[in-house]
């Protein structure tokens, strides 16, 4: 065990795990937005409209989140058309392409997490609200988006942490994030455990305090059971 | 689709061999992960609080670190570990590990922290009576386990296996950093040399979706197949 190369890496390894953290925010509020939006249009009854955002959570959550990365910081480079336009200020960065991917990615499975939150809320409730001669935008925004927001959260606790796991793959595409620092201090150094154990308890530690914020906000917004 | 040919002047019989290379890393590594699962899941369900810590370390470990991040450990320190283990022996040679069993067993440790919180959840929910009933038979431990809970269990777990098998197949793509050529190293370097990246790196994704698609169908088999008689 190397105790100076832990004590000495640690510094650079924090604040890695600040880029990695903001990588994390970024694509998760994307995502967010996205993920609602797919949501919405699967409890859509056109079938076209229905089967798009089917088809869009299916490719996201069927392919490996690398892939997704590659294609779009090697892939859409290469159509000559984009790089004539305002996108290749944004595509050209690898952070924006890894926050795109990262958001993309995270936007399906939250789509689906939304979407199942949506489909269990008991029928009563909108009647309720119905019969109350609530208007049906604000039974959606007063009623169901809250309910919804709630039934999730357990399942989008997960997401976040996975997603957290995933911003890694940001070293791939020359980031230097919390992995991308940990992997160049082993590969100068060739003293991969303890680096692991360094950078790996960082990550345990942003883990256990995502885990615990959103047990606490479970326990805050358990108005309705 | 000239990219694609078969032979010396297109790709697709690296990507077809880089496909079965996927096939056979994913599949390693599923069962390497059951192993850890067999040996994890007794020690999380054990009264024995200091074992349950040991299982409950691998999994909180395994499940908040990212998986490049435990691939990188096994890549650069499997052959320290090995070359320590074998001076032990009095061996003092350089040995390589190969890419191939470097890649598995890391995925395979990965997977095997979600296959063994899976059979935790179906053996617990088991119902009580099962084990009671086996008892009343007079039956043996192994004829217990092995007639009784793991039928029982199997059926409880096929469809988060089926979630578990998604995840390991998906995570084999990171073992490309290790340089084994499976599907999205050589995409790496069809994309490279032909300077084609979207082409490849798409078909690629496509080659993944199939994958998916796929053992999904056969899962679906298995799961009809174990949950007869409910």
């Amino acid at each position: 065990m190397d105790l100076e190369l832990m004590i000495n890496s640690f510094p650079k390894l924090l604040s890695a795990a600040v880029i990695t953290l903001k990588l994390l925010s970024v694509s998760l509020i994307i995502g967010l937005f996205i993920g609602l939006f797919f949501a919405i249009l699967r409890l859509n009854k056109n079938i076209f409209i229905n089967k798009f955002a089917y088809g869009y959570s299916y490719i996201f959550r069927g392919t490996p989140l690398l892939v997704q990365i590659f294609i779009i910081y090697f892939g859409l480079g290469q159509i000559e058309y984009l790089r004539s336009t305002v996108l290749w200020v944004i595509l050209k960065e690898p952070y924006w392409c890894a926050i795109i991917a990262f958001a993309l990615n995270t936007g399906a499975y939250t789509s689906e997490i939304l979407r199942s939150a949506f489909q269990t809320i008991k029928p009563g409730l909108i009647e309720a609200g119905k019969s109350l001669g609530i208007s049906n935008k604000i039974i959606f925004y007063k009623i169901q988006i809250p309910i919804a927001i709630r039934q999730s959260l357990p399942a989008y606790g997960n997401e976040i942490i996975l997603m957290m796991k995933g911003t890694s793959l940001a070293s791939t595409v020359t980031l230097m994030d919390l992995t991308g620092v940990a992997k160049y201090i082993i590969s100068t150094t060739f003293k991969p455990v303890e680096v692991f154990i360094v950078a790996g308890g960082i990550y345990l530690f942003m883990t256990f305090i995502i885990h615990n914020v959103i047990k606490y906000l479970e326990k805050k917004y358990s108005f309705y059971q | 689709m000239e990219l694609l040919a078969f032979g010396d002047t297109g790709w697709g019989d690296e990507l077809f061999y880089a496909t079965l290379m996927t096939i056979a890393v994913s599949i390693t590594a599923i069962f390497v992960g059951f192993l850890f699962a067999l040996i994890f899941t007794p020690l999380k369900l054990s009264k024995n609080k200091f074992l349950n810590f040991i299982a409950n370390s691998y999994t909180t470990i395994i499940r908040g670190v990212p998986e490049l991040l435990v691939i990188y450990l096994f890549f650069f320190g499997g052959t320290g570990a090995v070359m320590y283990v074998a001076s032990i022996f009095g061996y003092n040679e350089y040995i390589e590990i190969n890419a191939f069993i470097t890649g598995a067993f890391a995925i395979g440790i990965i997977s095997g922290a979600y296959s063994t919180e899976v059979f935790r959840g179906a053996i617990q929910s088991i119902d009580k009576g099962q084990f009671e009933a086996a008892n009343v038979l007079g039956l043996n431990k192994f004829g217990k386990f092995f007639k009784i809970i793991l039928p029982q269990t199997l059926r409880l777990a096929i469809p988060n296996l089926s979630n578990v098998w998604q995840i390991t197949l998906k995570d084999t793509s990171l073992i490309s950093v290790t340089g084994l050529v499976e599907i999205m190293r050589q995409s790496y370097i069809a994309a490279g040399s032909t300077r084609d990246p979207l082409f490849f790196y798409s078909f690629a994704a496509v080659l993944y979706l199939l994958l998916t698609f796929v053992s999904m169908k056969l899962i679906n088999r298995l799961e009809v197949k174990y949950s007869r008689g409910h």
